[in-house]
């Protein structure tokens, strides 16, 4: 049925083109098109830096930059009022680092083994099921992380608080370990046979040529792989709303609970903050922050991936 | 032990070439077992995850569940409107992203190769694919929500959610692309068309499982999306079935409520949801899948 609907559009397409001279005419429109379509991710991206720049100018027309970044307070909806953001950029880091410690060591060795131990075969069934890990709602992993995770580590940790920044960053490093693994491996699996043959052949064996040449010739993709996992940990939100608490800590405890950025952003939304006011700009504020942050960490994860794309390569 | 076995069958490359001798055998076995357990390690917390959400919400599964409205008691709550309200959203993401991103990939990959243009919006896409979910969150409560008046409605969630996976289609309808050859493309041009007709009517039929696969693995991945509706203005108390115009809610913004309710009994009314949610997600990848395998045989 769509077929034949289509064959008569199609043959009413052709004999059109056919009859008028129009046709270059339609092909530009139909380009102009196109381009717009690609031109929209530019709108979107001077959409995101316009309303976090708008928003955040807005804020501190009210708040000093220098209480911004020099107070240890987060209180904006006290009376008392302080609007130092380091509390959540302690949370943030202090989730994001127990993140990559635990993403790190499993990434890069699953990468090592899926490169230079597994066979073809193991290749094809392996990479992706761990993509699977990948695939999950971030906010499964935070019921996880709160229901389970987190009474398990209390055994062992007996003034774990219920709401910790170890539980999701333990987490979180589990979700992230496919990203650090599949770009890593990609680097690895990218280094010259030849190479290795070298390595072999000056009477090496497998284990110091996998870690004299083969992860040297590899390093820029491994850090691009592990910036990009650090600019996800630091924007991921879900998680760490759950698991975490909704208290903005300036500690580097990680029994206690704390609030990350984004955790923040989510509180007052959910909340009845009334838009407009100035602790409901606080979210703008402190997502002008995040987006730095993970910009940053992309940016370098960018040049990183280009420097192995033109550099490995024989 | 399978790891030793899988170790030792390398075809491409020399696998054990061992001139230091035997004593370099003990130090590589137990660095293999190290990578191997690496790769064990979270699938294993993956399985446990499966069915620890499983084992907790397998009680609360029923019709009645599926078909139930919210509640301020655990027992008799439920999630239509969320599921209801998830495929609203789900769908006109697609309606919204899918066109766009392919029309862009068709632009990039198609037209614009080898500008500097081009390039430029190459770059952009892939910083975009990069911006955390709850920043989009902030732009659509900004845009949609106040600026262009669309209120904290199905609409407004669905379109803050189509920019954050537009990306996604751009990328993988790119790849699709890219897979058509070159041959093709000149026979169609040799044989008098334009290139929007060799576009249509050659390019886009091949790469058509490619671009079908990339839209489903979007929507999927908009489907589990939390943040960005949440700062959008999504709502948890909805007692009927939502409509293009009103508050809205989906399902992981009900597991979310759930979730920060101090009771336990709504803790198993989550796992419950959640289940309902991871096998939606199944059932999604699992049609991409085979609509991949199936398009692709008739093709070739």
């Amino acid at each position: 049925m769509i077929q034949a609907v289509a064959r008569v559009i199609n043959r009413f397409w052709a004999r059109n083109g056919r009859a008028n001279r129009a046709q270059p005419f339609r092909e530009r429109i139909v380009e102009g098109a196109l381009f717009l379509s690609g031109a929209l991710s530019i709108l979107v991206t001077a959409g995101i830096l316009g309303v976090l720049a708008f928003e955040t100018f807005e804020f501190f027309s009210r708040v000093s930059l220098s209480e911004f970044l020099g107070d240890t307070r987060w209180t904006p909806l006290f009376v008392d009022k302080h609007f130092g953001i380091w509390p959540l950029i302690g949370g943030t880091l202090l989730t994001s680092a127990i993140a990559i410690a635990v993403a790190l060591p499993l990434g890069l060795l699953a990468a090592i083994y899926l490169s230079e131990f597994a066979s073809s075969r193991a290749r094809k069934i392996i990479k992706p099921t761990l993509e699977l890990l990948a695939g999950v709602p971030t906010i499964v992993y935070g019921y996880f992380a709160l229901v389970f995770v987190t009474p398990i580590l209390q055994k062992f940790i007996p003034d774990l608080a219920g709401f910790n920044a170890l539980s999701p960053g333990i987490v979180m490093g589990f979700m992230i370990v496919p990203l650090i693994s599949s770009l890593s491996e990609d680097a690895l699996y990218a280094v010259p046979v030849g190479l290795r043959e070298a390595g072999y052949a000056l009477g090496s064996a497998k284990l110091p040529t996998i870690f004299r040449v083969v992860i040297p010739s590899a390093t820029s993709g491994i850090v691009a792989a592990v910036t990009l996992a650090i600019s996800r940990a630091i924007g991921e939100t879900m998680v760490v709303t759950i698991a975490a608490g909704q208290q903005p800590n300036w500690t580097l405890d990680p029994r206690v609970p704390i609030e990350t950025m984004t955790a923040y952003i989510i509180s007052i939304s959910k909340g009845d903050t009334p838009t407009g006011t100035l602790e409901f700009r606080t979210i703008f504020a402190v997502g002008s922050m995040l987006f730095l942050m993970t910009l940053v960490m992309n940016l370098i994860s960018h040049r990183m991936a280009r420097r192995l794309r033109y550099g490995a390569r024989p | 032990m399978t790891a030793d076995t899988e170790g030792t069958e390398q075809p491409m490359r020399p696998a054990r070439v061992d001139i230091a001798g035997e004593r370099s055998r003990l130090p590589e076995r137990v660095f293999l077992v190290l990578c191997f357990l690496s790769v064990l390690l979270p699938l294993g917390m993956l399985g446990v995850l499966l069915a620890d959400v499983f084992v907790d919400g397998a009680g609360r599964l029923s019709w009645e569940f599926i078909k139930g409205i919210p509640s301020r008691r655990a027992a008799a709550a439920g999630i239509w409107p969320a599921l209801i309200g998830t495929f609203y959203l789900i769908g006109l993401t697609a309606v919204i992203a899918v066109p766009v991103g392919v029309a862009a990939a068709i632009y990039l990959e198609e037209y614009g190769r080898r500008s500097k243009l081009a390039g430029f919006i190459e770059v952009n896409i892939a910083n975009l694919a990069g911006v955390p979910s709850v920043i989009y969150g902030l732009l659509g409560l900004e845009v949609f929500v106040r600026v262009f008046g669309l209120g904290s409605t199905v609409l407004a969630g669905a379109c803050t959610l189509a920019l954050l996976v537009l990306p996604i289609v751009i990328m993988a309808s790119r790849e699709a692309l890219r897979t058509v050859p070159d041959s093709l493309r000149e026979g169609a041009y040799a044989l008098g068309a334009t290139r929007w007709q060799t576009i249509r009517q050659v390019v886009l039929p091949f790469s058509l499982p490619g671009v079908l696969t990339g839209a489903i693995l979007a929507v999927a991945r908009a489907m589990g999306e939390t943040a960005p509706l949440i700062v959008v203005g999504a709502v948890v108390f909805i007692t009927f079935s939502p409509t293009m115009t009103s508050g809205f809610t989906a399902l992981p913004i009900q597991i979310f409520n759930w979730v920060s309710m101090p009771q336990k009994a709504f803790l198993e009314n989550a796992a419950a949801a959640i289940v309902v949610l991871m096998l939606t997600l199944l059932v999604l990848n699992s049609v991409a899948i085979v609509l991949r395998n199936r398009y692709q045989k008739r093709i070739y």
